[in-house]
């Protein structure tokens, strides 16, 4: 697929990538996914987007081809690949930040390689394809285990290792209770997650009831219609005894619903980052002293967030990009144990061909979607 | 409560979640938490086998951050900065900062530019751009456009009229500019021949 504008993609004949560094591979993609972050982009959100990039950075597949120096992998392979490219040597790969390489991505420091995105993470194609250039083969991607799903190990390389990833960073201890904010693939594993940190009860905020009722039936957790209340803050207080949650997880990002001025502010008109509704009513629900965990992606233009309330709450706010391969071995006994369930999230199977429909089913939660994946030709 | 020293009782004790929820508590303790602390030194963990990566040839011109002490030894090649677009696109790695407004912007309208742009180039190529079957609304058709919308409460419905507006917009702007053009330039035509 490529991108053609805002709201715009279309199936289009591409070079087939080549090796362009010894440690690259090629990939021929068995299977991928559509993430709520690629919508940021369908919509024309995040700076940098080129026309004619191919989006995706949820993908698995065969390794066709591998550079001279890759050690790790042969033709053949069956392999997932981390929606991070990582060198695995620089400063903070050297310390397991591997969402956060700076070795890979020329256009930003700020962020590091990620396949299918805006320029901003370093210009590389993605996984919504027949091939890919997989670069530093020897360090992110990984051979799929013979017991594992393929739609298991297409949604480990992104959904699953950050839903995961967000209730980690939310510290969760022994009886907290926990707010996700936002019932995506990754709100929905941020809160199955939860449980497994020993939350004492999880709260899922969404407007949409069919994901409100996976939630209560895939997350086990309690749900909240945000569209059903006056105000949702006052409602998550009443709910705790005043207090507010331990821990909140904002998996909703930039394109936020709940305030229409600042989601037309951002959304639609650009002017800001990223419409920060969630992470807002994440800082004033929570109770003094909470942690909030920021797994939601936005811009990098300015938004409009409460830090004043977030300073006299003497909140701690964690967030990054998910180092997915550090999170894999023990994510792959969660899912092999039945304590995670990544396939139960997908609703949807495009072929490649029908990309443009995927997007919009997507974008417009027809159908009720939860999780698309797009299946290419050459499968 | 709130105003007294003891956290509010919760609904479910411990072993009612243990025995209702698959896993509960297993990843209770942070040293089972796969990415706690968040840096822990350890080079070669992941499989590099180099301190330094041997670099990619730069074989065209490569935009880099100004943030940057160099160009990093692996990057991306796919849709080089063309056109117009391209010019501003190098302008904003050039002189801003990730840290200035001015260098998102730019990128911003880059893409706009980019768009009319590229739009205009498909028309001369062997796949002009299908604006209305690129943008899948056929799926309102095939996958239940209304009922997936009306009297379900969604929040997004209230401003679902705005996104026609936002793809059919900038050409619509486009198209108003040139006709103000042209028409500015046949009536500069038409006194110069009387």
């Amino acid at each position: 697929m490529v991108y053609r504008g805002p709201y715009r993609v279309r199936v289009e004949e591409k070079d087939r990538p080549r090796i362009e560094h010894p440690n690259d591979a090629i990939v021929r993609v068995t299977l991928a996914a559509i993430c709520g972050s690629d919508l940021h982009l369908y919509h024309g959100l995040m700076p940098d987007t080129r026309v004619g990039m191919t989006f995706g950075h949820e993908f698995i597949g065969v390794v066709e081809e591998v550079g001279g120096s890759v050690q790790s992998l042969k033709p053949g392979d069956r392999v997932m690949v981390p929606f991070n490219i990582s060198c695995g040597s620089c400063f903070y790969c050297a310390r397991g930040m591997l969402a956060n390489c700076h070795n890979v991505n020329p256009n930003a420091t700020a962020v590091g390689g990620i396949y299918g995105y805006s320029h901003t993470t370093g210009g590389y194609d993605g996984g919504q394809a027949e091939f890919v250039r997989v670069p530093f083969a020897d360090v992110g991607p990984t051979v799929i285990p013979d017991w594992m799903h393929d739609e298991d190990a297409v949604l480990l390389t992104d959904a699953t290792a950050t839903g995961y990833f967000g209730a980690q960073l939310g510290e969760i201890r022994q009886g907290d209770v926990v707010v996700v904010f936002g019932a995506g693939p990754v709100g929905l594993v941020a809160a199955q997650s939860a449980w497994l940190m020993g939350a004492g009860r999880v709260i899922v905020v969404d407007h949409l009831d069919y994901r409100l009722e996976k939630a209560r039936t895939f997350a086990h957790a309690e749900t909240v219609n945000f569209t059903e209340h006056d105000d949702v803050v006052v409602h998550l207080k009443r709910t705790t005894d005043h207090l507010g949650a331990d821990v909140a997880i904002d998996a909703v990002g930039a394109e936020a619903d709940g305030n229409l001025r600042q989601h037309v502010a951002a959304a639609k008109l650009k002017l800001q980052g990223g419409s920060a509704v969630a992470l807002n009513w994440a800082i004033d629900s929570v109770r003094k002293g909470a942690t909030i965990s920021v797994m939601g992606a936005y811009g990098p233009i300015p938004n409009s967030v409460k830090f004043g309330d977030a300073m006299n709450k003497g909140l701690t706010l964690r967030m990054n990009q998910c180092p997915v391969a550090r999170q894999w071995p023990r994510l792959f006994e969660h899912v092999r144990n039945g304590y995670l369930r990544p396939r139960d999230l997908v609703t949807h199977r495009i072929p490649l061909e029908h990309i443009a429909e995927g997007y919009h089913i997507f974008s417009s939660k027809l159908d009720e979607c939860i999780k698309p994946l797009v299946v290419p030709n050459a499968a | 409560m709130t105003y007294r020293p003891q956290k509010p009782p919760l609904p479910e004790t411990p072993e009612q979640l243990r025995a209702r929820i698959p896993g509960w508590g297993v990843d209770l303790d942070p040293a089972d938490r796969p990415a706690v602390p968040q840096e822990v030194f350890d080079p070669g963990r992941y499989g590099a086998r180099w301190e330094f990566p041997e670099r990619q040839p730069e074989l065209t011109p490569r935009e880099r951050s100004i943030e940057h002490a160099f160009l990093t030894p692996v990057f991306g090649t796919v849709c080089p900065p063309k056109g117009l677009s391209g010019v501003v696109r190098r302008y904003a790695y050039r002189r801003f900062s990730e840290g200035r407004a001015a260098h998102w912007l730019l990128l911003v309208a880059a893409d706009r530019i980019d768009v009319l742009e590229s739009t205009a180039a498909s028309y001369a190529s062997r796949q002009p751009d299908n604006p209305v079957a690129e943008t899948g609304v056929r799926a309102e058709l095939t996958h239940h456009g209304i009922r997936s919308r009306v009297g379900r409460g969604r929040a997004d419905v209230k401003h679902v009229w705005m996104d026609p507006v936002v793809v059919a917009g900038p050409w619509v702007a486009a198209g108003a500019g040139l006709a103000v053009g042209a028409s500015a330039v046949l009536r500069r035509v038409g006194r110069r021949g009387t």
